[in-house]
């Protein structure tokens, strides 16, 4: 069977548009989704094929309308919100962090707010401090929403498909960088083979993208690619190292983690992030209290420092991960 | 009006569209064969404000060195004519760290502190700062205003109402402009917006309100004065629209497919520099070589401050760690991980 090679933009459209083909209660709503498309292109045609009551563009009002999809998804509609940039979060912050993930805890489980927030990530291309960043750890730190973040486009219709049919809150994070976007530079690992029928890709299974023995190194996003040219660099010096993408941050699997860890005994975690108080050292905490004794070396972490991320590129490119900051990371702890 | 003053008016404009125009060239440069947002010398998304000239002129023109201005991400002209100097803002866009912000902000977020702009790529954001500078001033006795600037798009955002309330609760001396330049990227103000006007909007918050039409600079500056002399006076806030035209897409590279076709081809018809350069000319106050002189040196400051820009170095990767906090050794520390 010949490869079905999707970019990941055109591999969302695709899972949108089974779903709300599907099932008549899934809906659009955000900015410049409808005619336009989406700023990222991933909502082009959905507005010709489903029209302006199901694909709705609103106004520059994220509390608004994030509020809206609460009060619609309790009354057991399943509308799918775009979040242009995750930088834009502060608008909503109250309605994602304090009603949207606890609503169901809260009422003992009368009420199910099965939404999911489909939001653009990530840096690399001197959009700078507010337009660049990924604080996924942020949502994921907060109980009761389910935290995805795929790597190529094949895991992403699968995972958006799941998280549509998911009856709890899920944010789901595109990385702007992996859509395929003609005006953005892409990986060629982002772009893989996309079954044309619908299919789920389950929450807490990660992807052993590489097998290896000496080292294992968990990317998120972005850093699964630079952590797979990272592997290719270590070949040839007979480092063979194993690439886990996560998927998904919540649920999470740490089976996964663990059993990787057990098999090599070292651990890199590379995360677009900012290093601190976020994915890579919960990552790292777990690997700690659980895999200690797997452990052959301390865990390295390749992430952004603790800075805005500024907009100059060298002093970007010097901040973000890449494939040389984790090679280097690997032969620290050979 | 004064002769002078309608030079001057006439002058900003021009020396800001031909700045957004040197942009635009410049912003292509490394992004061939492949366009790419990360390549070349100016890098992310470009917002150029090419047709909205006349607010940022017809509003300035009030505005001293001690009134703070808050913009958005498309603030070049107000930028300019607040006062920052075209070398800084050049230098900045191409990652200098000659820049205002030493490479750290970009077109998004520029600061110039000694002229009181900033600008921010988050909608909204500006508003609750510019009354928060104005705030200051009535705590230092000072009779110095804040502007924020934002466009129709953002009269829909829940901080709009919230800060246009305090200011009109605490009689803030604040201008809040809204450019009302139809689109919030694909999205009409007619398919956003509950009220025909955003001026109507004064309304709600007790206090007044004022349509300006026609992309034109002598309305604005008029309209603009007003309110500035009741903010300074100390009656409180003024929430201005002012229907201005965006040239350009929403972004460098928005094949803009939601607008209607010729709208910007008509809209060029009421070009407001040459709509006000004819009429300074017929009004007999100039002639055209001098308008064409003012136009020859606002091009030699334009192509300057690049020229200039291109020659300065790029500062130092570890840079990064600075400006983290005020105390270099600390912000060095923990954003280089040492605490």
């Amino acid at each position: 069977m010949s490869e079905r090679k999707l970019a990941m933009n055109r591999a969302i459209i695709e899972a949108l548009s089974h779903e709300m083909a599907r099932d008549e209660s899934v809906f659009i709503m955000g900015e410049d989704i409808g005619l336009y498309g989406g700023v990222f292109a991933t909502y082009q045609r959905l507005f010709k094929q489903f029209g302006p009551e199901r694909v709705m563009d609103t106004p520059i009002s994220e509390a608004g309308f994030t509020g809206i999809a609460l009060g619609a998804a309790a009354e057991g509609r399943r509308p799918v919100v775009d979040l242009m940039f995750v930088d834009f979060f502060g608008a909503c912050a109250d309605q994602v962090l304090n009603q949207i993930g606890k609503v169901h805890y809260m009422s003992g489980g009368q009420v199910k707010v099965p939404l999911v927030i489909l939001t653009g990530i990530g840096g690399g291309y001197n959009d700078a401090a507010s337009h660049s960043q990924c604080i996924y750890s942020i949502f994921a730190h907060m109980p009761g929403m389910k935290i995805v973040v795929p790597s190529n486009s094949h895991d992403a219709k699968g995972l958006l498909t799941a998280a549509i049919r998911d009856d709890d809150p899920v944010m789901y994070f595109f990385h702007k960088k992996l859509l395929g976007l003609t005006w953005l530079s892409y990986p060629e690992t982002a772009v893989s083979h996309v079954p044309q029928e619908p299919y789920e890709i389950p929450f807490g299974k990660a992807d052993v993208v590489k097998e290896g023995t000496d080292v294992t190194i968990i990317g998120i996003s972005m850093t699964v690619h630079d952590a797979i040219e990272a592997a290719g660099k270590l070949q040839p010096d007979g480092v063979s190292a194993e690439v886990l993408d996560l998927r998904t941050l919540v649920p999470l699997d740490k089976e996964a983690i663990l059993a990787s860890v057990k098999k090599t005994g070292r651990l890199v975690v590379a995360d677009e992030d900012y290093v601190r108080w976020g994915v890579s050292g919960e990552i790292a905490a777990i690997v700690a209290e659980e895999g200690f004794d797997y452990l052959k070396a301390p865990v390295k972490r390749v992430a952004h420092p603790m800075c805005p991320i500024p907009y100059g590129r060298n002093m970007e490119n010097f901040c973000l991960p890449d494939a040389d900051k984790i090679v280097a990371a690997v032969k620290e702890i050979l | 009006m004064k002769k002078a003053i309608k030079l001057d008016l006439w002058r900003t404009m021009v020396r800001c569209r031909l700045f957004e125009e040197k942009v635009a060239e410049v912003f292509l440069e490394g992004k061939q064969p492949k366009y790419d947002l990360g390549s070349g010398p100016i890098g992310g998304g470009m917002h150029l404000a090419a047709g909205q000239e006349p607010v940022a002129a017809g509003l300035c023109a009030h505005l001293t060195h001690d009134d703070t201005l808050t913009g958005t991400h498309r603030a070049h002209h107000f930028a300019i004519a607040k006062g920052m100097s075209m070398h800084k803002l050049a230098a900045e866009l191409m990652m200098r760290d000659t820049g205002c912000c030493r490479g750290k902000g970009g077109h998004m977020h520029l600061y110039d502190a000694s002229v009181k702009f900033s600008c921010s790529g988050i909608v909204g954001a500006g508003m609750g700062p510019a009354c928060g500078a104005a705030l200051a001033a009535r705590q230092m006795g000072r009779d110095w205003v804040a502007v924020a600037t934002f466009s129709d798009g953002a009269a829909n955002a829940g901080v709009f109402h919230e800060s246009l309330n305090i200011a009109a609760k605490w009689k803030l001396p604040v201008l809040y402009v809204c450019e009302d330049n139809s689109w919030a990227i694909s999205v009409s103000k007619e398919a956003s917006t509950s009220v025909a006007r955003n001026s109507e909007r004064a309304a709600s918050y007790g206090i007044p309100g004022a349509y300006v039409e026609g992309n034109d600079v002598v309305k604005i500056y008029k309209a603009a004065g007003e309110a500035v002399a009741r903010a300074r006076k100390g009656e409180g806030p003024t929430l201005l629209e002012i229907e201005t035209d965006r040239y350009l897409g929403h972004f460098e590279g928005d094949v803009q497919v939601y607008r209607p076709k010729n709208e910007v081809t008509k809209l060029k018809e009421r070009d407001p520099i040459e709509v006000f350069g004819n009429a300074i000319i017929s009004a007999g106050e100039t002639t055209a070589e001098e308008l064409e002189q003012i136009k020859a040196d606002a091009k030699k400051e334009v192509d300057q401050a690049f020229e200039q820009a291109r020659k300065e170095p790029l500062p130092a990767d570890m840079d990064a760690f600075k400006n983290v906090f005020t105390n270099e050794q600390e912000s060095i520390a923990v954003a280089g991980g040492a605490k």
